[in-house]
């Protein structure tokens, strides 16, 4: 594994010298290194590159990382990761995606994530994603995620990017059956002249689903954000969302949220806030002795991280 | 330790909110400022902490002029101010803010010794962000624990701190600052209608139309208020919030 992959590993997730439980590492395209545990098998994909994960009921409070990295320019790599997830089984799924580019040519990871989670279980999808290295050439990270929540599965998704991505387009598509529980908290930091574009469309088809979308971004520099959640009720649920931008020199963010309820019982709430850091929180903070520059970052890193 | 020196606040469009005024808050001394809603009591708290600049006047802290200095520096300086109307923050949490009050990582212990000053308990708190989720009471004390948790503090400015707290609370509240003004290198300059604030001053400073009306120590001055209260024509309270634990 190359160092810098180590770095990024670092970065994105708790990687320390190894990965606790099963993995698998990509880099550039290629597998540098793969574990399955008993609960928890990974295989590559005979028809695409990308990884098959099956993960059966026995497996309880077991971590599967799935991360990947680029470490140079002149690489577009797509990968289609397809999850299994058993009736009753409960994982976290760590999928971090790291770029380093200190080239002028581009760097893109393209993950296609479908997720098949059965019946009563319980995921919590992280991912982070992260940009680094200095050259011109453009970073570019493009997940999409399909996730299919049968009867009273849970899936919660955590995802942030935390910097120095130039493009990114983020695409998050579920359905979910009766009782199933879908949250996603997502943040997302843009500076420079980066652009990054998020789309999210969950249909609710089953009663007592619900779904709760939780964004949060900043748009620093001359970047720019486009936003559009359809959240979609069919029957008797409950569906709530919430986008919440702050802008600072000349960011824009261009939000667009959508609710369609087609049903009687369907309950979906919107609300949406975008502007600059509120001038007070930062004199409180000032009145703390933190200059304005110290009081920015702090309200920008505790934004993003709640 | 603090002193105000003919200071005047005219508003952009010229109208004069603070007209004139010369006070002072000696260290191991309690001065609470006291008067009418409008007077200008919250304006002069912030001119004293920087949050508005002088038309004229000038600002002395330990015979230095800051008149010219903005906020940050006079917080570096020691001056703390905890808000009449605090602030929300989206994500920012109890504990991010008492951090970034002490300059240092506060382990469970110390913020727990930090939060139960103000009757709150830190298991509870920590975690939960300084957002609208949290009660009018839990935060103003969240508020009050921003300036307790001040490592460098040496003249502490609170802005109403009884506004929202719950009697019982109070009770231990006076305790703090009755503990704080034992620290004789600090002033506290506490903005009040409370009268049992009132009875542990040392001094009381009246401001009433921007100007002091009067001020001297307890024992000239807190007489003459609570008898002109009994005429209903001042505006000190005693406490009537309900007990609410
Ligand atoms: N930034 C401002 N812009 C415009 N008017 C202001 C501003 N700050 C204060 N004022 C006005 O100045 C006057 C004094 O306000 P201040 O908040 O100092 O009163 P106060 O004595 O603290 O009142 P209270 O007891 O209600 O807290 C009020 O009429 C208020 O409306
Ligand atoms: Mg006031």
């Amino acid at each position: 594994m190359e160092k810098i992959t180590e770095e990024l590993l670092q970065k994105i997730s708790d990687f320390k010298e190894q990965f606790k439980g099963a993995y698998s590492i990509r880099e550039n395209g290629f597998c540098t290194g793969r574990q399955s545990s008993p609960h928890i098998h990974i295989e590559s994909k005979e028809d695409a590159p990308g990884l098959v994960i099956h993960i059966d009921s026995e497996a309880q409070d077991e971590n599967v990382y799935i991360p990947a990295c680029v470490t140079h320019g002149d690489v577009d790599d797509l990968v289609y990761n397809d999850f299994y997830v058993a009736e009753g089984a409960n994982v976290t799924i760590i999928a971090g995606c790291g770029v380093h580019n200190d080239s002028e040519e581009s760097a893109r990871h393209n993950g296609i994530h479908r997720f098949f989670l059965g019946k009563n279980c319980h995921v919590l999808y992280k991912e982070k994603h992260i940009g680094t290295g200095t050259g011109k050439g453009l970073r570019t990270i493009d997940p999409v995620t399909d996730a299919t929540l049968e009867e009273n599965a849970i899936l919660e998704m955590d995802t942030i990017q935390i910097g120095g991505v130039d493009r990114t387009t983020r695409t998050t598509r579920a359905t979910l059956a009766a009782g199933a529980r879908l949250t996603i908290h997502e943040s997302l930091l843009t500076e420079y002249d980066q652009t990054a574009s998020t789309e999210f469309e969950v249909s609710m088809d089953g009663d007592d689903s619900s779904v709760d979308l939780i964004s949060r971004s900043v748009a620093k520099g001359n970047s720019s954000q486009q936003y559009h959640s359809c959240i979609k009720g069919n029957c008797r649920c409950t569906g709530h969302s919430e986008c919440d931008a702050i802008l600072v020199d000349h960011g824009t963010v261009n939000a667009a949220p959508e609710l369609y309820a087609g049903n009687i019982d369907a309950a979906l709430i919107h609300e949406a806030a975008i502007g600059k850091i509120a001038g007070e929180q930062i004199i409180k903070l000032r009145t703390l002795g933190l200059t304005e520059e110290e009081a920015e970052a702090k309200i920008i890193d505790g934004f993003l991280r709640g | 330790m603090l002193e105000l020196k003919n200071l005047v606040w005219t508003l952009p469009g010229g109208e004069e909110i603070i007209k004139g005024i010369t006070m002072h808050a000696a260290p191991g001394k309690l001065t609470v400022v006291t008067g009418p809603n409008g007077g200008g009591k919250t304006s002069i708290a912030k001119l004293t902490a920087g949050l508005y600049a002088p038309t004229s006047g000038s600002i002395l802290l330990d015979g230095n002029d800051i008149t010219g200095l903005d906020m940050t520096e006079r917080a570096k300086l020691g001056i703390a101010y905890a808000f009449q109307m605090p602030v929300h923050f989206k994500g920012l949490t109890v504990r991010d803010l008492l951090e970034i009050s002490a300059e240092d990582k506060l382990d469970e212990g110390r913020l727990c010794g930090l939060l139960g000053k103000v009757g709150l308990c830190a298991h509870d708190y920590i975690d939960r962000p300084v957002d609208a989720s949290l009660s009018g009471g839990e935060i103003k004390r969240i508020e009050i624990a921003t300036v307790l948790a001040r490592k460098n503090a040496r003249l502490l400015v609170f802005d109403e701190p009884e506004a929202g707290i719950d009697l019982w609370s109070f009770t231990s509240l006076i305790e703090v600052f009755r503990a704080l003004r034992e620290e004789r290198d600090r002033a506290m300059l506490v903005i009040s209608h409370q009268e049992r604030i009132l009875e542990i001053a040392d001094e009381i400073v009246v401001i009433a139309n921007g100007k002091v009306r009067v001020a001297g120590t307890r024992e000239t001055v807190l007489p003459t208020l609570l008898a002109e209260e009994k005429q209903a024509s001042c505006p000190i309270r005693t406490q009537t919030a309900a007990v609410s634990c």
